[in-house]
C-alpha cells in the first residue's frame, strides 16, 4: 500500500478500522474531533459496525463498556476534561477485566485550560485515573506513523491481557500530517472472546460485575489483576533509544517531546556533545529496567515533559539514585523549540562538566 | 538535508492548503516530510500558518525554531514573521497586501503580488496558488510537475477548480521565471 499523508487523528481513525474495530462511542471536543469525524463517515459505512455520537462522554464510555461486555472490538475517544469524565467507567472496565481502546489527544488543563500541546496527563494515565487500585496501558505515540502502528498493538494488548489500554497523544499529534502506511488490512473475522456475553443458549449463565460482598472476593480479584499487570510488565514494556551507547548525558522524553528532543540531541551531535535519548513507547508499564541499564554507562540524565514534572518521577524511581536527574519541562500548552531545548541540553551538558568531542 | 518552512496569511486565503499541497509533493517524491498547522479558535479573517519540514532523513521535530523560508501572504504574517527567518533566508510577501518595509538586512526579500495576479485571472481565491508556484520555482524543493500531480490527486473530483488552481500555480511559477 502506497504511503498517504494523513492526519494523527485521522491514522487513529484508519488504524482502528484496520485493526477490527467494530464500535465507536464518542462525544466532541477538541482537538481530536477529525478522530469522531473520520468514525463517522468511514466506520459507519462497514458492515456490522456501529458508530454513536453519544449525548456525552459518560455516555460513551459505557456504551464502550457495554459492547465490550458484548466481546466486540471497541474504541472511544476524548481530550484532558473529556477522559477525566470518563475515569469511572475505566475503572469499572479495569475491574470487569474488559479490553477497550480509549485515545486521549490531550490537551492543556487544569479545568478547560487550552487547546494546544500538552503532556500534562502523565499521572493521570499511569496512575490507573479512576478509583480503585488498577492500571491500564499507556501507549505513547511519537509520529503519525507511530500512532498508526500502535493503534493496532492497542487492541491487540486490550484483548490479550483484557485491559483498557490508553493511547496517549496531544493536539500537536493529532492535528499534524505526515505520511503513513498500513501494514494490516481489516480482519475478516476476529475470535470471539471466551467470556463474552451473547446470549446463554443453554450453558450456565454468565455474570460481567465490579461489586462484591465477600471482602475475601474481592482481594482475590484484585489479586488476579496484578498478577497480569506484573505479566504485561515483563512482556509489553517498550522503549526507543537512539545514540545511547557512547553518551554522557541521557535525555528521557516521550511521545511530541521525544521528537523535539531528537531535534535538539542532533545540534548537540553537530556540536560534539555526547548526547542520546531515551524514549518510552509504554509509558504503563514504565521501561524502569531499560532506564536502569542505562545508568551502568553514564549517571547524567536530563527529563524533558511538556508539564512541570510528572515521567521525572518515574524516572527517578527506577534509577533509586543511580544517576543524577535533572529536569525541564514547561507547562500551559506553549510548544517548546528545538533550540530551546538546545540550549537547555548545553548548559546542564556544561554544568556538569561532561567531556567534549572536538 | 532538512528544510522548514511557515506559511501565514488570514485565515481563507488558503494558506494552509499551500503547505498541503507543497507537503504532498514532497512525499510522491519520497521524501520525509511533517506538515504542522497552528491550531487554535481562528475563523475566516484571523490568522493561519502551518509549518512545513522536507528532508532526505527522518525529521525529528516538526516545530521550526529558525526556518528557511517564510512565505507572508498578508501584513500581520510579514511583521510577526520575518524574525523568525534563518540568516540567509527567504521571505516571500504578498506584495499586493503588504506595505511594511522588512526590517532585516540579512534576508532575502522576493515579492509576488499574488493578489493582484489573482484577480487579473479572474480567481482572486486563487492567490495561494500563484504564490506556490512562485515559491516552487524560486526554491526548487519540488518539481512542479509533481506539485501538478499531487494537486490532481486532492482535486480529482473537482475538475473545475483544479484547471483553475493549475493555471494559477503556472502563472506564479512563470512570474518568479520572468525575473532577471
Amino acid at each position: 500500500m502506497p504511503r498517504i499523508l494523513l492526519s494523527g487523528n485521522s491514522a487513529i481513525g484508519e488504524g482502528a478500522i484496520r485493526a477490527g474495530c467494530q464500535c465507536y462511542f464518542g462525544y466532541p471536543i477538541t482537538p481530536q474531533n477529525e478522530l469522531t469525524e473520520y468514525m463517522a463517515t468511514h466506520l459507519s459505512r462497514r458492515k456490522g459496525c456501529s458508530f454513536i455520537q453519544a449525548e456525552s462522554e459518560l455516555s460513551a464510555i459505557n456504551m464502550v463498556y457495554g459492547a465490550s461486555v458484548a466481546g466486540v472490538r471497541v474504541m472511544t475517544s476524548s481530550s484532558s476534561p473529556g477522559i477525566s469524565l470518563k475515569q469511572e467507567g475505566i475503572s469499572y472496565l479495569a475491574a470487569c477485566q474488559l479490553p477497550a481502546v480509549i485515545v486521549n489527544m490531550s490537551r492543556g488543563g487544569p479545568g478547560l485550560g487550552s487547546i494546544s500541546a500538552t503532556q500534562s496527563d502523565y499521572f493521570q494515565s499511569t496512575r490507573g485515573g479512576g478509583h480503585g487500585d488498577y492500571r491500564t496501558i499507556v501507549l505513547a505515540p511519537s509520529s503519525v506513523q507511530e500512532l498508526a502502528d500502535l493503534t493496532h498493538r492497542a487492541f491487540d494488548l486490550a484483548d490479550r491481557y483484557l485491559i483498557p489500554v490508553i493511547i496517549l497523544g496531544d493536539s500537536m499529534l493529532g492535528q499534524m500530517m505526515e505520511p503513513v502506511e498500513f501494514h494490516h488490512e481489516v480482519p475478516r473475522r476476529l475470535p470471539v472472546r471466551d467470556q463474552a456475553l451473547r446470549g446463554a443458549h443453554g450453558r450456565a449463565s454468565r455474570f460481567v460485575k465490579t461489586f462484591t460482598s465477600k471482602p475475601t472476593e474481592l482481594e482475590e480479584i484484585n489479586w488476579s489483576l496484578f498478577r497480569r499487570y506484573r505479566l504485561i510488565e515483563k512482556k509489553e514494556t517498550t522503549c526507543e533509544s537512539s545514540l545511547v551507547d557512547d553518551a554522557e548525558l541521557v535525555v528521557v522524553a516521550f511521545g511530541i517531546a521525544a521528537r523535539i528532543a531528537k531535534g535538539a540531541i542532533r545540534k548537540a551531535r553537530s556540536n560534539g556533545l555526547k548526547v542520546g535519548l531515551l524514549r518510552p513507547v509504554t509509558l504503563w508499564p514504565f521501561p524502569s529496567e531499560q532506564v536502569k541499564k542505562t545508568a551502568a554507562r553514564t549517571k547524567h540524565f536530563l527529563v524533558f515533559e511538556m508539564n512541570m514534572g510528572q515521567m521525572v518521577e518515574d524516572v527517578k524511581l527506577a534509577l533509586d539514585g543511580a544517576g543524577e536527574v535533572g529536569f525541564y519541562g514547561r507547562p500551559g500548552g506553549v510548544i517548546p523549540t528545538p533550540s530551546e531545548v538546545f540550549r537547555v541540553v548545553s548548559r546542564e551538558y556544561y554544568q556538569r562538566g561532561l567531556s567534549i568531542e572536538r | 538535508m532538512l528544510v522548514k518552512m511557515i506559511f501565514a496569511g488570514f485565515g481563507g486565503q488558503g494558506v494552509l492548503s499551500m503547505g498541503l499541497n507543497l507537503a504532498q509533493a514532497a512525499m510522491l517524491e519520497g521524501k520525509h516530510v511533517t506538515y504542522l498547522p497552528a491550531y487554535g479558535a481562528e475563523m475566516r479573517g484571523g490568522t493561519a500558518n502551518c509549518t512545513v519540514a522536507i528532508s532526505d532523513e527522518e525529521i525529528a521535530s516538526p516545530v521550526a525554531s529558525a526556518p528557511e523560508f517564510i512565505v507572508a501572504m498578508n501584513q500581520p504574517s510579514q511583521v510577526g514573521f520575518q524574525h523568525h527567518l534563518q540568516s540567509g533566508g527567504l521571505l516571500f510577501v504578498n506584495s499586493s497586501l503588504v506595505e511594511a518595509k522588512i526590517v532585516r538586512g540579512d534576508i532575502e526579500l522576493v515579492e509576488v503580488p499574488a493578489s493582484r495576479i489573482a484577480e487579473e485571472m479572474g480567481n482572486p481565491r486563487c492567490a495561494n496558488m500563484v504564490m506556490l508556484g512562485a515559491f516552487t520555482k524560486k526554491t526548487n524543493l519540488v518539481c512542479f510537475a509533481t506539485l501538478i500531480t499531487g494537486l490532481e490527486s486532492t482535486l480529482q473530483s473537482k475538475k473545475k477548480l483544479l484547471e483553475v488552481n493549475k493555471e494559477a500555480l503556472k502563472t506564479g511559477y512563470d512570474f518568479c521565471g520572468a525575473e532577471p
